[in-house]
């Protein structure tokens, strides 16, 4: 177990620098950034080059890469153009992020998977085929459509929650906007656990836990669902990622200023230095999201061993 | 059918869950922190650069150092008029060198008295070329710029030479021509005074800007909000009506103009395109619409040769007359723009320069003589011409296919135009920076100061700041040369407007259409107006 996770663990070296060396290439590739920190108009050409100089975006690109790795490892995230440091709008908008991703998780595992395990046990009848139906109409539907959708409802027609979310972003605030960000995972998750179930229901070892004369609930939750859990868990374990990167529509849409605000206006900008940190955390999240869904296969399933 | 069961199904479940968290979320209890003190809320977007004044040249900020600060002229809210605020007086004798009083009585918020010397270090830190300042180059008609600012190396000085104090009130400008209407332009912010805590302790001056204007800054939190409330002891005659504003950054307009609907905010200054064809419905007689000193147009590329040549004024003017800027400024517009028919704004007033019709027939659509105009100057360079916008803000997509399609229609050919997106508008100010536009691309031009002046010589002069297409004329530059020493204002107005007829002449860009500043409010605001600069005028609002 300990040697997998340090093996894990320096695997994740190489795709960590590859990772940011792709996105700092891709940034830098749109060009000269400080073209449009003047407005409609051409920056004077000392101010420029002055600001240039100060960005560090007169060295060759590869030596850029080398300072900017060099200082991530320092804890030294760049500054944006606006003057802030990258590491201060990290601090204020991963905590919001986090929080509606924790929101948008437990959307998909309480009611993905309540939903999954109902419709899996009763396959055929008309609670399955209407959640279902349901199901597809979620996944078919795009995420802004559905979110302007209940903002407007919602906010504005019945007035039940305010139609943009406060700076400070608390979970109250983000139910709604949670709801939204899961609802295309949520009904992914609700299929996935259904067909799982379905097709556990019928193997050995339930019919052997009927048998010993378990009490149902017992036998959906201790063997059915357990074992049905693994492919759900590596959806939901690469979701996380997928969430707090791809927040970005949900985020715009309820004024929620988190990671996905912030990289959207950091691609406008062309700034680099946001760009870049922020992706760089994204990755960091990726990869151990990915190790502790690895892991938890072995909790859920005890057959599987690491070594 | 499905789409609405699935919202019913959606709703019930954020009922349930709300229910269960008792957050409650009751949307109707304004959100803007009491109403009391007659506090309003107005969005806002998160400034591009650092909150300095010399180093502010987009609307966002610009809101922000309009509350907090007052220079040494204000122009008039209604009118433009360039205005005394902490100047007593400003004296020239020759429109080059300029002796300029201050006010007595008037303090920053912090209590440090505004000296002649506020205005001249502020003016100096503008200046020098290691502070990084966007808008350094206002200051460059000062004597000695060259010398703080050069345009490559180190500079040789840290302070502009032709600024000198000479009292605790009066200061003396020194400037390297003569420029008439020099004083009219320091109403812009770069020109406010600075107090000593900006220099003394620059960090924590970013993080609470201290100012002298109708405002103090409360609280600000980067990137989210920023309160501001009124100043009691301010000692000007334009005092915030109101308790003050609390300004918060909206991810998106659209999201702002929903919650201003929802009854959250109170006043919303940029209405998002998709929703002026609500905005009558929703707000009634809270919207306001009105001309702001921004004008949009096509340049050309004057370093390549084929829009260079003798003859391609004829393209120009024809590609112009093959634009019904009246059918687009009505449909995708919804009136928010008007047809330009000269190279100014209507904000400018006649007086000041603007003259309707100064473009005449070939700012009005005419499909015949259109065609007749592009064969006679030799056809369009390379059979097509390719619109270049950016496409990640405002509609310009919409606009620049629209014009195509006229200019189609017009010269009966499918072919004729296209537009030629960019990405980014970093992208698209490179692209234009390093001269790789080949053909006619989006100018868009939005005045500092209301002057005809600024109008003409950044966009046309001889490498001026905004000569994006790298137009060239010497007697346009002569004229403008003139009026920029003639000290009678008419006079040089109409100097101006002559070197705008030579604009016309050659076509050196086609003028589109003045653009409008639009804003929504709540009905607990009264009193709402924008400057000419489409900001609203904050301190004149009266809540409750």
């Amino acid at each position: 177990m300990g040697r997998y996770v340090v093996r894990r663990l320096l695997q994740m070296i190489p795709v960590f620098i590859g990772a940011t060396l792709l996105i700092f290439l891709m940034v830098n590739v749109m060009g000269d950034p400080i073209a449009g920190l003047c407005g409609d108009r051409e920056c004077d050409p000392a101010t420029a080059a002055q600001l240039r100089h100060e960005f560090g975006l007169d060295q060759p690109v590869w030596q850029q890469y080398a300072t900017y790795m060099g200082n991530v490892f320092t804890g030294d995230f760049g500054t944006a153009f606006n003057g802030q440091p990258v590491t201060e709008l990290m601090g204020t908008a991963f905590p919001v992020t986090i929080r509606l991703t924790i929101v948008a998780i437990l959307f998909e595992i309480v009611v993905g998977i309540i939903l999954g395990v109902v419709t899996g046990l009763r396959r055929g009848r008309p609670v399955d085929t209407g959640v279902l139906l349901l199901t597809l109409v979620v996944i078919s539907v795009p995420t802004f459509v559905t979110g302007l959708l209940l903002q407007l409802l919602l906010g504005v027609k019945w007035g039940w929650i305010d139609p943009a979310v406060s700076s400070e972003a608390a979970f109250g605030e983000l139910i709604v906007p949670g709801l939204v960000l899961a609802s295309v995972s949520l009904a992914y998750v609700t299929r996935l656990t259904r067909t799982s179930i379905a097709e556990n229901r019928r193997s050995d070892y339930v019919r052997t836990a009927i048998a010993k004369g378990l009490p149902r609930h017992r036998v959906i939750t201790r063997h059915l669902l357990r074992n049905s859990l693994i492919p759900v868990v590596t959806f939901i374990g690469t979701d996380i990622g997928a969430l707090m990167g791809g927040a970005i529509v949900t985020e715009r849409i309820f004024n929620i200023h988190g990671v996905g605000y912030q990289l959207y206006q950091g691609i406008l900008r062309q700034n680099t230095q946001t760009v870049v940190g922020f992706v760089t955390v994204l990755v960091l999240v990726f990869l151990v999201a990915n190790l502790v869904v690895d892991l938890l296969y072995a909790v859920l399933d005890p057959r599987i061993r690491y070594a | 059918m499905r789409g609405a069961e699935h919202a019913k199904w959606a709703a019930c479940a954020a009922a349930v869950v709300l229910a269960a968290t008792a957050c409650g979320g009751g949307g109707g209890d304004g959100g803007s922190g009491g109403g009391s003190g007659g506090v309003l809320s107005s969005s806002w977007g998160d400034p591009q650069n650092p909150l300095e004044p010399a180093n502010t040249n987009e609307v966002q900020g610009g809101k922000v150092l309009d509350m907090i600060f007052r220079g040494l002229k204000k122009y008039d809210p209604k009118t433009g008029e360039a205005k005394n605020m902490l100047a007593e007086k400003i004296d020239t004798s020759d429109s080059q060198n300029f002796t300029v009083t201050v006010k007595d009585g008037w303090t920053f918020s912090n209590g440090e008295k505004v000296t002649a010397q506020s205005f001249v270090d502020a003016w100096n830190y503008g200046a020098s070329l290691k502070n990084n300042q966007r808008n350094a180059y206002f200051f460059a008609y000062i004597d000695g710029y060259d010398k703080v600012h050069p345009e490559s190396g180190s500079q040789s000085a840290d302070t502009l030479s032709g600024l000198k104090v000479t009292g605790p009130r009066t200061f003396t400008i020194k400037l390297n021509q003569k420029f008439s209407s020099f004083p009219d332009t320091l109403g812009y912010a770069a020109f406010a005074p600075l107090p000593k805590a900006f220099f003394d302790d620059h960090d924590a001056w970013l993080k609470k800007p201290v100012g002298n204007g109708p405002y103090q800054v409360d609280n600000y939190t980067r990137g989210s909000q920023m309160s501001l409330r009124k100043w009691d002891d301010y000692p000007g005659d334009d005092k915030a009506q109101n308790g003050g504003v609390d300004l918060k950054v909206y991810t998106d307009n659209n999201t702002a103009y929903t919650d201003l609907i929802a009854g959250n905010l109170d006043l919303v200054d940029d209405v998002p395109a998709s929703q002026l064809k609500n905005v009558k419905n929703d707000l009634g007689d809270r919207y306001i619409n009105t001309p702001a000193g921004i004008i949009q147009t096509l340049a050309f590329p004057f370093y390549d040769n084929d829009w260079n040549k003798s003859g391609s004024e004829k393209v120009r003017k024809g590609l112009s007359m093959a634009i019904d800027r009246k059918q687009i400024t009505d449909t995708i517009f919804q009136n928010t723009r008007t047809p330009a028919t000269d190279w100014t704004s209507p904000v400018l007033g006649e007086e000041g320069g603007y003259k309707p019709g100064l473009c005449g027939d070939a700012c009005e659509y005419n499909a015949e003589e259109a065609k007749k105009l592009v064969k006679e100057g030799g056809g369009l360079p390379g059979g097509q011409v390719k619109i270049t916008y950016n496409a990640d803000t405002g509609s310009h997509k919409q606009w620049v296919d629209a014009v195509c399609n006229s200019i189609n229609n017009a010269l009966d050919n499918d072919r004729a135009c296209a537009g030629n997106p960019v990405g980014t508008f970093a992208d698209f100010r490179n692209q234009i920076t390093d001269k790789k536009m080949s053909g006619p691309f989006r100018a868009g031009w939005q005045m500092d100061y209301p002057l005809i002046q600024n109008f003409l010589q950044p966009l046309y002069y001889t490498n001026a700041s905004s000569n994006d297409g790298k137009w060239s004329n010497e007697e346009f530059d002569g004229l403008v040369d003139k009026a920029n020493g003639q000290t009678d204002t008419a006079e040089a107005v109409k100097t101006f407007q002559q070197a705008e007829e030579v604009v016309r002449d050659n076509m050196a860009a086609i003028p589109l259409w003045y653009q409008n500043g639009s804003a929504g409010y709540s009905d607990r605001l009264s009193n709402v107006e924008l400057n000419p600069f489409s900001v609203p005028v904050y301190n004149e609002i009266k809540v409750g």
